[in-house]
């Protein structure tokens, strides 16, 4: 290998390993509200730190082979969208630590089967799902797979649209879980987010192995773009 | 079309048995500064000298197709009119040792015994230097010997000498090669100046000059053109894996 080629090997793990540590995040998350389990919650709190440091390093590193390498093509591009992709990540880890410092901060537990009849957990599945599919398109540089956020995006989008009225109903329901329904409305925000990074991050991957540029692009569009 | 300076139709260069060139076609505009790079040996240096009929002066060489100077036929031309119109700077600067800076501009008319006024010369002198961002280090000692100057002053003299017969276009054998870092900053910066009047073709190994200084890079692999594109495609998304191999730096 030549020497920039295993400084990117090098940085394209680290880049999995911060992926990781952020999936690992996210069902910490979602697991402390289920259960409604603080120390999981806390935990996640702290980790957060750590995700926080992998974005600095992976950010200096890439500073450091942009200045001795001065990479061109396939390299050039990996190193800009892994520069996105790593800020892309630490947003995510940022919402599954907002959503662990509400389960510290909150005094009663979550009614599973409001969780359930909402499709709040549907959608927190489907989000952790889009997250570990988008590492795997990276790590194998799969574009058919990461093109296949752009849809799994949508499917959270549709939820999220429909979320005020399922919660306007649990509310009416049962007027005093306001609070912790509001909430639930706040975690279907922070998961229609999860799913737009994942589609920023697809959008890289495909930059990065296509040199094709899908940003902004209206969303039928951007499905069909390069496709064979 | 107009705007085509120099084309190559169907260009092939041999060394006696060895087909160095293979058809290359390849259309340059006016006042673009265009890079060849390509690994030792690839032909992008022979290329370029049979833009201006160099690579004819080589025993048992030669070069078949048609190569166009604003559509004219460079082969049908007369080889001294396609040189002053097709200057030429080398890898390593070579003023004339035994002329002084002054001489080393007009050279080119001394050498081929054109007449010109003491008026006309000074003129040509002092527009040739100026051209070449060397007027203002050498105006108080044009009657030293070009030799006395730096590297990097020796080779923007020999680019005033290529300026001062007025040509069209000025191809460049790896300029900077034999330069330090200043001297090739220097020499970089004048091409920004020089396109305005001129069309360059470079010929550099230098991968990271290619892309700052040029408009257009072709990639020359074994005698092909592999790939002629703008420098900010052929350096971010080439299209040719040969191309992507050689500028990263994989080429086995």
């Amino acid at each position: 290998m030549t020497p920039i080629e295993i400084e990117i090997t090098a940085l394209k793990k680290e880049v999995i390993n911060m992926w990781i540590l952020v999936q690992s995040q996210l069902n910490k998350s979602k697991e402390a509200m289920v259960r409604f389990d603080k120390d999981l919650a806390r935990e996640v709190l702290i980790k957060e730190k750590r995700v926080n440091a992998f974005e600095l390093k992976i950010d200096r590193d890439c500073e450091d082979v942009l200045a001795l390498h001065c990479p061109v093509a396939v390299d050039l591009r990996f190193l800009l969208a892994a520069l996105k992709i790593n800020t892309n990540l630490e947003r995510i880890g940022d919402i599954a630590a907002s959503i662990a410092a509400y389960v510290v901060d909150s005094s009663v537990n979550f009614d599973v089967a409001a969780l359930e009849s909402t499709s709040l957990l549907r959608m927190y599945d489907e989000a952790v799902n889009i997250v570990t599919d988008t590492r795997t398109a990276f790590e194998k540089e799969d574009t058919v797979l990461a093109r296949s956020m752009f849809k799994r995006d949508e499917v959270l989008d549709d939820i999220n649209e429909n979320a005020p009225v399922a919660i306007a109903a649990l509310i009416k329901e049962e007027p005093n879980i306001i609070h912790e329904a509001l909430f639930m409305l706040s975690i279907f925000r922070k998961l229609e987010r999860v799913g737009d990074h994942s589609k920023n991050i697809a959008e890289e991957i495909i930059f990065y192995v296509e040199a094709k540029v899908l940003k902004h692009l209206e969303s039928s569009k951007k499905k069909l773009e390069g496709e064979e | 079309m107009e705007n085509t300076v120099v084309s190559a139709e169907h260009i092939n260069a041999y060394y006696g048995d060895n087909h160095a060139i293979k058809d290359v076609n390849i259309k340059i505009n006016r006042n673009e500064v265009i890079a060849m790079m390509g690994p030792s040996g690839c032909g992008k240096t022979t290329f370029l000298r049979c833009i201006n009929r160099m690579h004819e002066l080589i025993p048992n060489a030669r070069a078949e197709g048609v190569m166009k100077l604003d559509g004219e036929d460079v082969y049908k031309m007369n080889v001294i009119y396609v040189r002053y119109k097709i200057g030429m700077v080398f890898q390593r600067p070579n003023p004339f040792p035994n002329l002084s800076i002054y001489e080393n501009v007009i050279a080119g008319y001394l050498l081929n015994g054109i007449k010109i006024s003491k008026s006309d010369k000074d003129f040509i002198v002092e527009k040739s230097l100026t051209s070449a961002a060397l007027w203002n280090e050498v105006k108080d000692s044009l009657h030293k010997k070009g030799t006395f100057l730096s590297g990097g002053q020796q080779q923007r003299l020999c680019i005033a000498r290529a300026i001062a017969m007025e040509p069209e276009v000025i191809l460049f054998d790896e300029p900077t090669s034999a330069l330090d870092p200043i001297s090739t900053s220097s020499v970089e910066a004048l091409f920004h100046e020089l396109k305005a009047k001129y069309t360059l073709i470079i010929v550099t190994h230098n991968m990271q000059q290619a892309a700052r200084v040029s408009d257009k890079t072709a990639f020359f692999y074994v005698g092909e053109l592999v790939e002629f594109d703008d420098t900010k495609t052929m350096f971010t998304s080439p299209k040719d894996t040969r191309t992507q191999n050689y500028i990263t730096g994989r080429f086995s």
